[in-house]
């Protein structure tokens, strides 16, 4: 265990004085990735100004939707920094057989093609989704508990996990595919829908995807879950509304132990692309 | 030497034009079932924005179904993003102004400047035939998606809005190509555009009304998007077609959106100009 955390750490303290060597181009990343985020927050800040909450009665004013999109950002910045760039340079690894040199690292090869490279610059994103967070729950004049705290970064790490899984799972269909670029254009189509409270899904079509999408690719619990458990404290509870953060640990674990099941079949299946 | 010669006149060149267009159309048909999943999957989001919407126009209001949001019911709102989906059909230029800088950057832009192909021209054309290959692949996506969303639609709108709604289009699509080639060739005086090209991504995105409809934005800053080109990218054609844009404002509209093609077309070439004046480039 120790040996894994120390390769994470040199990975990581690898690709910062990377980043480091064309600070430039990072600085220019980051301001890049800090104004599409503050575009979207403009364009919620837009359509508050004409409806005071997001589907009627569901609790999503302003400030609590400002809390769902910290908890977005923290997430989705995470899985960016962390696994993004590794799970496309694992489809170019796959595809031009250099994926043989990883094979023979005497350490776990999923790990190791996780966590190869750290992409800081998309950390700026969490940055500020820590900041939008203290500012909603300033607006909302809620201060949470110790409690509520350690279950809001259980879920947030839950969340990740299922990202993370279905990152890898896609990725690891490149073994089969031969280039996988349109699958991982997939995996940011198919997470478009978590980008927003599941109430809004409302309808026979958009109870079939709420469905889906909680019970069969649990995108939508990933920031929902997390989410809720700051907001919804303010607000009454419904029984199916308890039992789902028992759902998001067993969809976590479920999809973390899938994908490794897949990862392994993949790399069986596996035969370099190299001379 | 004399048959050298005939070859340069109007024959010539538009018997090379239509090589062109027909190696392009070629090529980029080899890609075919790629394009048709990938305008399929360009969809997707479109879903989210119309329980979003739906989601929005509930709490406007009492919520009876007939609530407005700057003069958009939410049919028209969803009406409104999947024509926006047709405009930057038209208009979106993807790797253009990207490709321009690569080949600046990399010294592959020499072949135009020896060559007796005039760049812009080959890359218009290359451009034309990618559309309409788009369009033909595409066209099965697009006409599933619209008859599944038929509702939103109040009908067809009449034929002068309609033919007033194709010129918006094609006008777009000129629009995108100058604007874009304009801006590919700042590369040759800033080697590296790429974060200067994403910021005209995201200003596109958000001021050229993909976003939202422009109408949304409050006081000087609508003044100020509706003053810009950008907003010819997809918000005037999607405008024109639901009725948004009527009478003198329409033929006004489609004067000012010509004229912006007229402006980058000229600043276009004036760039190229001035661009491969100061370009040099090395090696064989």
């Amino acid at each position: 265990m120790w040996r894994y955390a120390r390769v994470l750490f040199i990975c990581a303290r690898n690709s910062l004085v990377r980043d480091m060597s064309f600070r430039t181009n990072f600085v220019l990343e980051t301001i890049s990735s800090l104004s599409w985020v503050f575009m979207n927050l403009g364009f919620y800040v837009l359509i508050f100004r004409y409806a005071p909450e997001i589907g009627k009665g569901t609790g999503w004013g302003q400030y609590q939707f400002f809390l769902f999109i910290a908890t977005g950002l923290l997430i989705n910045s995470t899985v960016q920094a962390v696994f993004m760039i590794n799970a496309e340079e694992f489809t170019e690894a796959v595809r031009t057989g250099a994926l043989d040199l990883v094979l023979v690292h005497p350490i776990d090869t999923q790990f190791l093609v996780s966590v190869r490279r750290f992409d800081w610059s998309a950390l700026g994103n969490l940055l500020l989704g820590i900041a939008l967070g203290i500012y909603a729950l300033g607006k909302l004049g809620h201060v949470p508990n110790l409690v509520q705290i350690i279950l809001y970064l259980l879920y947030v790490a839950c969340g990740i996990a299922i990202y993370y899984s279905l990152m890898i799972a896609l990725a690891a269909a490149t073994v089969w595919m031969g280039r996988n670029l349109t699958v991982l254009d997939f995996w940011f189509y198919i997470t478009i829908f978590a980008r927003y409270p599941m109430e809004i899904y409302t309808g026979p079509v958009g109870g079939i995807l709420r469905w889906m999408f909680t019970f069969i690719i649990p995108v939508l619990i990933v920031v929902n879950v997390p989410a809720r458990l700051l907001v919804w404290p303010l607000l009454p509870q419904s029984g199916a509304n308890l039992l789902l953060p028992l759902f998001a640990l067993l969809a976590t674990a479920a999809c973390l132990g899938g994908s490794r099941w897949l990862f392994q079949r993949a790399l069986e299946s596996y035969r370099s692309a190299s001379s | 030497m004399m048959s050298h010669c005939l070859p340069l006149g109007v024959p010539w060149r538009l018997a090379t034009w239509w090589t062109l267009l027909r190696i392009s159309i070629e090529e980029r048909l080899v890609y075919r079932a790629d394009f048709a999943l990938g305008t399929l999957m360009r969809f997707l989001p479109i879903v989210t924005q119309i329980f979003l919407w739906g989601a929005v126009y509930s709490a406007v209001a009492d919520g009876d179904g007939t609530a407005e949001v700057v003069g958009y019911s939410y049919h028209n709102m969803v009406a409104y993003y999947l024509l926006t989906m047709v405009s930057r059909a038209f208009s979106s230029m993807p790797g253009l102004a990207s490709g321009i800088a690569r080949d600046i950057r990399d010294g592959s832009i020499k072949k135009y400047l020896v060559q007796p192909i005039d760049m812009l021209g080959f890359l218009l054309l290359y451009r034309i035939a990618h559309k309409l290959v788009y369009y033909a692949v595409a066209a099965g996506p697009f006409a599933l998606v619209f008859f599944l969303c038929r509702g939103f639609f109040d009908g067809w709108p009449d034929g002068a809005t309609l033919a007033a709604y194709a010129a918006s289009l094609i006008l777009a699509f000129l629009l995108g190509f100058f604007l874009e080639a304009t801006m590919g060739m700042i590369g040759f005086w800033f080697l590296e555009v790429s974060s200067l090209l994403f910021v005209y991504m995201l200003f596109s995105f958000f001021f050229s009304g993909h976003m939202f409809p422009i109408d949304m934005l409050p006081g000087i800053w609508g003044d100020v998007v509706r003053a810009m080109p950008l907003h010819y990218l997809a918000y005037f054609p999607a405008a024109v077609f639901l009725g948004k844009v009527q009478g003198a404002a329409l033929v006004w509209g489609l004067a000012i959106q010509a004229a912006w093609v007229l402006v980058f077309c000229i600043l276009s070439r004036v760039v190229f100009a001035l661009g491969t004046r100061y370009y040099s480039g090395y090696g064989g």
